[in-house]
């Protein structure tokens, strides 16, 4: 890979640690992928947050980035392990809120925004069209990818802290344009008729185009929430972090629709169901937002929760990001949900919070959701929003 | 003894007898980051610690968290001595690089038994 003289002083540490350390991972990741430069990046999204993946020693890593370390460019932060603010309520023990505190910390420290949210293009890190970022965490990867027409790899946790403090990622995979040519052509037939049909989605596409870039026709009409569940899912389930959607997605008619075609029938969607869904009744958890609630979610889920109940022995949990949570509380969602028993869990997701063992089973909207809580030991159940508040409020799952 | 050169992902000197695996590793959630005990379930080296070891496998899976399980394997001090791949990907390379674990990939893994004597080199890699 060829470096410019000032990435070369760089390299040699006249920067210091943070950024040495740094460019031996872009260096490393541009050798082995075969990129020949480095190019600069408008943002970065950073996973590897909740100290229960972390651990001592990731935040002793963390802490000597933080040391002589401040990122070049916008960095956000994908979910921690817990809510910062309100971590005593959702069960967090005081060990481990300490612990979650001191990585933040160091974040914070390096001049990342505290954003804790898997949604940072909710929330004001925006990539343009074209624009090369370099983003972990898959679902926004994907959506940055494919909704918004930016270019980032998946990156991991520190890869992506090397790119915000050289402010470069290597120039390879999905930042150019041969990689980026759909492979094949999947046609949807089936109707997509609630939020969870598109995690259905999701499940049935990733499984059949397995590390490819789907193009998808068929599509009557999509959401932003639609999509951004979609995200999640069909890069869950194996497909590569791009997709082209057919009057939807930006690019798409710039790209030749793929020979290879596959369908994705109603009959997918059951069987996306069939695998998703466990043999359960009793819900004891019922979790929206994965990815994190949008305002307006948190609407939909406050209409359905006026003057309800969540039943004893189950609990209703809202993930979101701090920003969403402010605007909730102007409108008087957070109000109206509290009231009926949810909680909030800002900053956090099921996805990284300590919950192994806490909880037997789960509802929820999303496909991802219950894919990363299979590794917490929880069966699961997916479906509408209005079918997990009904599991919520009666504390079964009655569909 | 034989000698095989390849490509290094980070640099050092290492010595070790070889644990060897045809099947890739996901350090993250298929290895305990406090024993180093491979803990995935139906894997080759399941119950097996490769602490100390010239750990040989065709490349890592899963989550990119495996980077820290690495970080956290060399600060307990269960890390291998050494890593070797037939090609890896980001999650190992990124884990070596930051935990500062000698690695070479590009190499024939086929020349590998569990159990010999391998030495590794910047980029040379020794079978006794």
């Amino acid at each position: 890979m060829e470096l410019t003289s000032q990435e070369q002083t760089m390299l040699d540490g006249k920067e210091g640690y943070a950024v040495r350390k740094s460019m031996e991972i872009l260096v490393a990741l541009g050798e082995i992928f075969g990129a020949k430069n480095l190019i600069g990046v408008g943002g970065v999204q950073v996973a590897g947050v909740s100290y229960h993946n972390l651990g001592d020693a990731g935040l002793e890593f963390l802490n000597s980035l933080a040391a002589d370390g401040k990122v070049k460019v916008l960095t956000t932060l994908n979910p921690a392990g817990m809510d910062l603010e309100n971590w005593q309520q959702l069960g967090i023990s005081p060990e481990f809120a300490e612990k979650q505190n001191m990585v933040i910390d160091a974040f914070q420290r390096m001049g990342i925004v505290i954003s804790c949210t898997c949604t940072p293009y909710l929330i004001g890190n925006l990539p343009l069209y074209g624009e090369h970022v370099a983003w972990s965490e898959s679902s926004a990867v994907t959506f940055a990818n494919s909704v918004l027409g930016a270019r980032t790899n998946r990156e991991g946790g520190p890869s992506a802290l090397a790119a915000a403090f050289v402010g470069k990622t290597p120039n390879y995979g999905l930042h150019l344009d041969e990689n980026r040519v759909p492979d094949v052509h999947v046609q949807v037939n089936a109707e997509l008729t609630k939020l969870s049909d598109w995690g259905a989605l999701g499940y049935a596409i990733g499984k059949k185009a397995e590390n490819k870039i789907p193009y998808i026709t068929g599509i009557k009409t999509v959401d932003l929430d639609e999509l951004k569940s979609f995200c999640a899912s069909v890069v869950t389930y194996g497909a590569k972090p791009l997709f082209y959607m057919k009057g939807v997605t930006p690019g798409a008619e710039a790209q030749k629709q793929p020979q290879e075609t596959l369908t994705i029938e109603e009959s997918d969607l059951k069987i996306a169901y069939d695998a998703i869904n466990d043999d359960v009744t009793n819900i004891e958890l019922v979790c929206l937002g994965c990815p994190h609630c949008s305002i307006k979610e948190i609407s939909e889920i406050a209409t359905l929760l006026e003057g309800k109940k969540v039943a004893e022995g189950t609990e209703l949990w809202v993930a979101t990001s701090r920003t969403a949570k402010q605007l909730a509380d102007k409108r008087g969602y957070t109000a109206t949900i509290e009231a009926a028993g949810g909680k909030f869990a800002c900053d956090t997701c099921m996805a990284v919070a300590p919950l192994k063992g806490r909880f037997k089973s789960l509802a929820t909207t999303s496909a991802k959701g219950c894919f990363y809580s299979r590794q917490n030991l929880m069966k699961t159940k997916m479906g509408s929003i209005e079918e997990c508040v009904d599991a919520a409020v009666t504390g079964q799952w009655n569909n | 003894m034989e000698q095989l050169k390849g490509r290094i992902i980070y640099k050092g000197k290492a010595e070790g007898e070889a644990l060897v695996t045809s099947m890739p590793i996901s350090f993250y959630g298929g290895v305990d980051p406090n024993t180093g005990e491979v803990i995935e379930k139906d894997h080759e080296l399941q119950g097996i610690s490769i602490k100390d070891k010239i750990l040989v496998f065709p490349q890592g899976k899963g989550s990119t968290v495996g980077s820290y399980t690495l970080y956290r394997l060399k600060k307990n001090g269960v890390a291998p001595a050494a890593m070797i791949n037939k090609e890896t990907e980001t999650i190992v390379a990124v884990g070596a690089i930051i935990s500062e674990i000698p690695f070479v990939d590009k190499v024939d893994v086929s020349k590998f038994k569990t159990g010999t004597k391998v030495s590794v080199e910047n980029n040379t890699v020794t079978i006794t």
